[in-house]
């Protein structure tokens, strides 16, 4: 798997004007004198029409703005054909988020009244420049990029997505890291109201969840904290407004509307590995030779699928990412490290 | 005659209550509304709407001795066979829709999986216990077809440790169900079943 990462001064594909852009002169005219006039929302093209069934969003102005201003397909697979984009619908109906419950459908049905706005995240711990941030404040001096990953889910499903988003390197830096900060924690909103899955006694969860990095994987320029997918502002079943998306690793990782992040010089105790240590690690990188206890993690069944072809693929260390992050592992015994 | 009719159209009711989930989520599949993992779909309806069919089993005896209703006791051994046929469903759809009969990968599965082997067991039972449903087995058990049929608690057992094994964070839903049986099982124990015919006096006055 080649995955080009640009240098910031390389032309992209992206930076190509389209040729429907091009052709419709009224239209990139509309959207010139729509920038021109600071408002750029009447004139220009919702970056939601390059998918077919993708329902509006309802952003604030600002992030209509950058997600509409976003680099186009800044990384996509390279072989366009197998991972094919996954409809909407299916990434937007089939969740796990069990803040909404733990049915593949119970977030899409519980999560439409979360309240997202206003939303602010909390940056703290080992950091020279912390505080409260609006999300505003936090996503808009960050060039917004759609990158094209697969997901990989621990339950060996997965989907391929397009995200908008910014680097959380970029996030990172802002908030000026001490010398001492060596890992990076993130906290899910608890709010039992709003997310009837915390209100279940039966829950093995402790919430927040809560999930971790280290500081070199936060800083991987594939780690980004997405804002948006398919065009628009993410629904709230996919972890809006703010989420983690770390494609090398399982999907639980990428951790949902994130209220806190802490940079701390102890590795956190991500949720999954409090609940069940033996079965899930603090890495979960994607490794098809490291079996998850109670089933094989060889192969993924690639969806959609249909009845009668399970789309069964075998599964790609490191998630396919391994030429551009494998030597952030170099040396480790990843058996141990799982 | 009036009432022999009545007995068949409860007993023709009940098999269409019992049809209509597998028909409700097969046109879900057809209808494209099953999700983008139409056999896992599938698959896990079918596995607990067999936990429900075996639950609804067990539940006639007690039913019956707190109400006396002859209705309960004529559908025991079609709801039985319900049973046996969404665990066969459940089956057919693992080795069609998740294995894709691919056969070398459930040698795998089943060492990776051990609660595979748990609901292979209780099928195995289930079998048994279809196959010796028929009045010319229970003549030919003679007094030996009873304890054989007990044999449908430790499947339960076992069903319910296939289903346990499977959650990942929430047991919620599977302690409902483990709490559900625990009170059907519960009825069965002496002092409790013997003081079931009191209950519906008391209740009923009769």
């Amino acid at each position: 798997m080649l995955i080009k990462i640009a240098k910031p001064s390389d032309l992209r594909e992206s930076d190509v004007t389209p040729e429907s852009v091009y052709l419709s002169r009224r239209r990139f005219m509309g959207g010139m004198a729509g920038l021109g006039a600071g408002l750029a929302l009447s004139g220009r093209a919702r970056a939601s029409a390059d998918y077919s069934d993708v329902p509006d969003g309802d952003a604030p102005d600002w992030l209509e703005e950058k997600l509409g201003a976003a680099r186009r397909r800044a990384i996509v697979p390279d072989d366009p054909e197998t991972d094919a984009i996954a409809p909407f619908r299916d990434a937007s109906g089939y969740n796990n988020f069990y803040e909404f419950g733990t049915g593949k459908s119970d977030p899409a049905r519980h999560a439409d009244g979360l309240e997202t706005r206003p939303w602010s995240v909390v940056i703290d711990g080992e950091v020279n420049n912390g505080g409260r941030f609006a999300l505003e404040d936090l996503a808009r001096p960050s060039r917004f990029e759609e990158r094209i990953y697969r997901l990989r889910c621990v339950e060996a499903w997965s989907m391929v997505i397009p995200w908008l988003g910014i680097s959380l390197a970029d996030v990172i830096r802002r908030a000026e890291p001490t010398s001492k900060a060596r890992y990076v924690r993130f906290e899910t909103l608890v709010d039992p109201e709003q997310m009837p899955g915390q209100r279940s006694s039966f829950s093995l969860i402790d919430w927040p969840y809560v999930e971790g990095l280290r500081l070199d994987e936060a800083m991987h320029p594939l780690t980004l904290l997405a804002l948006g997918m398919y065009g628009r502002e993410l629904p709230n079943q996919n972890g809006a407004p703010l989420r983690l998306v770390v494609p090398w690793k399982y999907g639980f990782k990428s951790i949902k509307s994130i209220v806190r992040i802490s940079l701390m010089e102890e590795q956190p105790v991500n949720s999954w590995q409090r609940i069940a240590p033996e079965e899930y690690g603090f890495y979960a990188n994607v490794n098809p030779e490291v079996d998850h206890p109670r089933w094989s993690q060889a192969t993924e069944r690639r969806l959609p699928n249909s009845l009668f072809n399970p789309n069964t693929l075998d599964t790609r260390m490191f998630n396919g990412y391994a030429d551009e992050v494998a030597e952030l592992y170099a040396g480790m015994d990843l058996r141990k490290h799982f | 005659m009036a009432a022999q009719r009545k007995w068949q159209l409860w007993r023709v009711g009940v098999f269409l209550a019992a049809l209509a989930p597998l028909l409700l989520w097969s046109w879900q599949v057809a209808s494209n509304t099953a999700g983008p993992e139409p056999g896992r779909y599938l698959l896990l309806n079918i596995g607990l709407g067999g936990l429900w069919m075996l639950l609804l089993t067990l539940s006639l005896t007690p039913l019956t001795k707190l109400t006396r209703w002859k209705g309960f006791a004529l559908i025991r051994r079609q709801l039985g066979l319900w049973t046996l046929a969404y665990a066969c469903l459940h089956v057919l759809s693992y080795a069609l829709f998740i294995l894709g009969l691919d056969w070398a990968m459930l040698g795998s599965e089943l060492i990776e999986r051990p609660y595979i082997l748990v609901g292979l067991l209780a099928l195995i039972g289930l079998v048994a216990l279809g196959a010796t449903s028929n009045r010319w087995s229970m003549r030919k058990l003679g007094k030996r077809w009873k304890p054989l049929h007990k044999l449908a608690y430790p499947i339960l057992g076992l069903i319910l440790l296939h289903f346990f094994w499977g959650v990942r964070a929430d047991l919620g839903e599977w302690t409902l169900y483990a709490t559900v049986s625990a009170l059907i099982m519960a009825t069965r124990l002496p002092p409790v079943a013997r003081s079931l015919p009191r209950v519906r006096q008391r209740l009923t006055g009769v």
